[in-house]
């Protein structure tokens, strides 16, 4: 491992930018304190809708954390050589995600100060505990991982930890989707599409934010990303993205068969507040608009392109996560089918969630933490994906760099 | 450069030790106030109690709560019934017998966020 | 899927009550709940708690089951935002729109054999006691509420803020999750859960599912009770009858 030189500009920008992350991370860290302090009556979370904006920004986090690591499995597991130059960035972001998310999700809990039970007793038939499995097995397989890439006596480990860690984040998004693919109560979740859709939006979602990393590297050492490598990681980005929204229409057509399930699908895409959500910042931003970016012939080759495509399919996932989460909890469970019903306790009324601030702060505290994690990462080590310009289509050149 | 943060640490650690309160006394920190407000027989000696409390009434917890075990020797309400004060009715508050000793412990309790800390409380009834 | 031995017991048990229903053997037992169990002794298998609900006696409008239950259990506290407050026990108003026919009844947790938010939790604190009532170990909860995602009655309520008010009885506070405990420290005393003695109609019927001689279950035995979402098979505690 080697440290990298720094000229004073690119000193004073890291300084800059990890205050900016220590900032938002303690902004974050506030909030949650605030909440833990006062209660969740701070939030805008209540007895209808239990899981709010703090879970829209972990769940991202840890299914774009995921994705992101695809990166390096394609480098280590299938031998692709531009795609191992940018496994240890890959390797990187991975952590820093995860931890970000796991950050809002230990954070957002009732007895935060509790959190260390999650890990004295389990429950070995929910769900959420094999996710405390997975994430923690995640966090050490990848650093592992990481190390193998790094310490050059370590590189011939990293084909099977790379193929160890391929395998663990499949398990752990089939994890992530299960939490809801497991709830038999509810209308919008009881699926078992669920695991499948989310590995492949973690594709997609992964991908983008390398590729936003990525960008934001290479401008700053102004460095500009090979034609053949941009062409590459496109058509990648542009064949996820299809396919999520391949899954996603799977999944609401399938509803829509099931007469039970119909009125529940007519709520979140024609009726409610969700529906423009669904339309507009799901399919339109988050899947359509980066498919005409990444394919048409007169946009598809500028990097401007990629860098709005991976933008858009970011802010695509949150509105992605939203309608789902939000959405899902919003239609009223049905006690009795066919029947009007009423209560104090808001039964049969379509329930009501307006984030506020607090949890919108613990969820950007999350970003921040991987922001964070990022900034000192890539200033610290050698992360930045370098490219054998000259040899880019040969594989398995740099045996010994 | 070197000096300075030489004197920033030696400044907070005077400051931490006005904090912690007056060191150096034979006795070193104060002693809790333990006041029993209804004297008698506890169900253990206290230097039993003093050791082990945690652990009977964590004990107790777990088996009446999961296994639904009424009328075991160690009980918070017991503990309650005894020990609080005869101003407040409580246990907490400054000089008061769980919050004073854990305070000089620096043993923090969650017990209250669930539990009534008053002896002889009745709870009221508001319909949500 | 455990326990679908017990999914039959209403089969079973109507046998057995129709046998039970011997002349002058059944005595007494309407308004006492089984005696104290002795102090040590834990609660078992033997025994199901559970209720049968007569819907067509529960009053549209009344709600003194549900003020029992909050004195009982020291639901007291001004929640700003009426979302955010706790509800152990409601009243449902329902109405058939193809026949126009109505009625109500009290929802609350339905104390289910295979309880989903068991299934669920993380840290164990969400458990069905041996007696089959569902109960929220406050010690270990950390207040993830993912039982109150998994659960199709929305049964169960988080508290939002700190509590000051409650009874010795009756822990309840900041950061957990809760839900109706069948009164369970009435019960270990003999006595009947809070809204059931207070329901001036008597349409609540409390007892052991257990027991072929109990009332609930020669009532069960000769009238047709329902379980909300059946087709869910939680085979829950909590009946109603007149749905």
């Amino acid at each position: 491992m080697s440290l990298v030189p720094h000229s004073r500009a690119e000193e004073r920008l890291f300084y800059v930018l990890a205050a900016v992350g220590g900032l938002v991370v303690a902004i974050g860290l506030a909030a949650a304190l605030h909440m833990e302090h006062s209660g969740h009556v701070v939030t805008g979370m209540n007895n209808q809708v239990v899981w709010g904006m703090p879970h829209v920004f972990a769940i991202f986090l840890i299914v774009a954390a995921s994705g992101v690591l695809n990166v390096a499995s394609i480098g280590s597991v299938f031998g692709k050589t531009v795609y191992k130059k940018r496994a240890p960035l890959s390797g990187l972001l991975t952590l820093a995600m995860l931890a970000g998310g796991l950050f809002v999700l230990m954070l957002d809990l009732g007895r935060a100060d509790r959190v260390i039970i999650a890990a004295t007793h389990y429950n070995f038939t929910s769900v959420f505990a094999w996710n405390v499995f997975l994430y923690s097995g995640m966090f050490g397989i990848v650093a592992v991982y990481l190390w193998t890439l790094m310490e050059r006596r370590m590189n011939p480990w990293s084909k099977p930890l790379g193929l160890t860690a391929f395998l663990w984040r499949l398990i752990l998004t089939t994890g992530t989707g299960s939490i809801f693919g497991f709830l038999v109560a509810r209308q919008a979740y009881q699926s078992a599409i669920l695991a499948p859709m989310f590995i492949i939006m973690s594709f997609a979602w992964g991908l983008a934010v390398f590729l936003i990393v990525q960008a934001t590297m290479f401008r700053w050492n102004q460095m500009t990303l090979h034609p053949t490598v941009l062409k590459r990681m496109k058509n990648l980005l542009g064949l996820f993205v299809a396919a999520t929204l391949y899954f996603v229409a799977v999944y609401h057509l399938t509803n829509l068969y099931f007469a039970r399930q119909a009125s529940f699908e007519k709520f979140l895409l024609v009726d409610s507040e969700f529906a423009p959500m669904f339309w507009i910042g799901q399919v339109l931003i988050g899947g359509i608009v980066p498919l005409v970016l990444l394919y048409l012939p007169s946009l598809s080759m500028r990097c401007g392109s990629l860098m709005t495509a991976a933008l858009l399919i970011v802010i695509g996932a949150f509105f992605t996560l939203y309608v789902f989460i939000i959405g899902g909890q919003a239609y009223p469970l049905e006690l009795f089918p066919g029947m009007i019903v009423s209560s104090s306790f808001y039964d049969g009324q379509v329930a009501q969630y307006a984030p506020k601030l607090p949890e919108i702060l613990l969820g950007l505290g999350g970003v921040g933490v991987a922001f964070l994690m990022t900034t000192v990462g890539v200033r610290v080590l050698k992360f930045l994906p370098e490219d054998d310009l000259t040899h880019l289509d040969q594989a398995a050149i740099h045996q010994g760099d | 450069m070197r000096r300075a943060a030489t004197l920033l640490a030696l400044g907070v650690l005077s400051w931490l030790t006005l904090l912690v309160g007056p060191v150096g006394a034979a006795d070193g920190v104060p002693k809790p106030t333990i006041r029993i407000a209804n004297e008698g027989a506890c169900i253990a000696p206290a230097e039993e109690m003093r050791r082990n409390h945690m652990d009977m009434l964590k004990h107790q917890r777990d088996r009446t709560l999961r296994q639904g075990i009424r009328g075991e020797k160690a009980s918070l309400n017991e503990c309650i019934e005894c020990h609080a004060s005869k101003s407040t009715g409580s246990v907490l508050g400054k000089d008061h017998f769980c919050a004073s000793c854990h305070a000089y412990a620096a043993v923090k309790l969650d017990c209250w966020d669930c539990h009534q800390p008053k002896t002889g409380f009745k709870a009221t009834g508001a319909k949500p | 899927m455990s326990h679908n031995d017990r999914r039959g017991f209403l089969a079973a048990t109507a046998g057995l009550g129709l046998v039970a229903i011997a002349p002058g053997v059944h005595l007494m037992q309407v308004a006492q709940a089984q005696s104290q169990r002795a102090a040590g002794q834990p609660a078992t298998k033997r025994q199901r708690w559970g209720m049968l609900i007569d819907t067509t006696k529960c009053a549209k409008g009344c709600d003194v089951c549900v003020s029992a239950c909050a004195t009982e259990n020291g639901i007291n506290e001004t929640v700003a935002d009426p979302r955010q407050a706790s509800q152990w026990i409601r009243k449902i108003d329902i109405k058939d729109p193809q026949s126009d026919r109505q009625y109500s009844l009290p929802m609350m947790c339905q104390h289910c054999a295979e309880p989903p938010c068991v299934d669920v939790c993380p840290t164990g604190a969400s458990m069905k006691r041996a007696d089959g009532i569902v109960l929220v170990d406050r010690h270990i909860c950390i207040g993830c509420r993912y039982c109150m995602m998994a659960c199709p009655y929305k049964a169960r309520s988080f508290v939002h803020q700190p509590l000051t008010q409650q009874n010795p009885e009756v822990p309840r506070g900041i950061g957990c999750v809760e839900s109706c405990t069948l009164c369970v420290q009435r019960i270990d005393r003999g006595r009947l859960p809070a809204c059931v003695e207070a329901c001036p109609e008597k349409a609540m019927l409390f007892g052991d599912l257990e027991d072929p001689n109990s009332e609930i279950v020669r009532r069960a035995a000769s009238a047709a009770t329902t379980q909300v979402r059946a087709d869910l098979k939680l085979n829950t505690g909590v009946r109603y009858q007149g749905i």
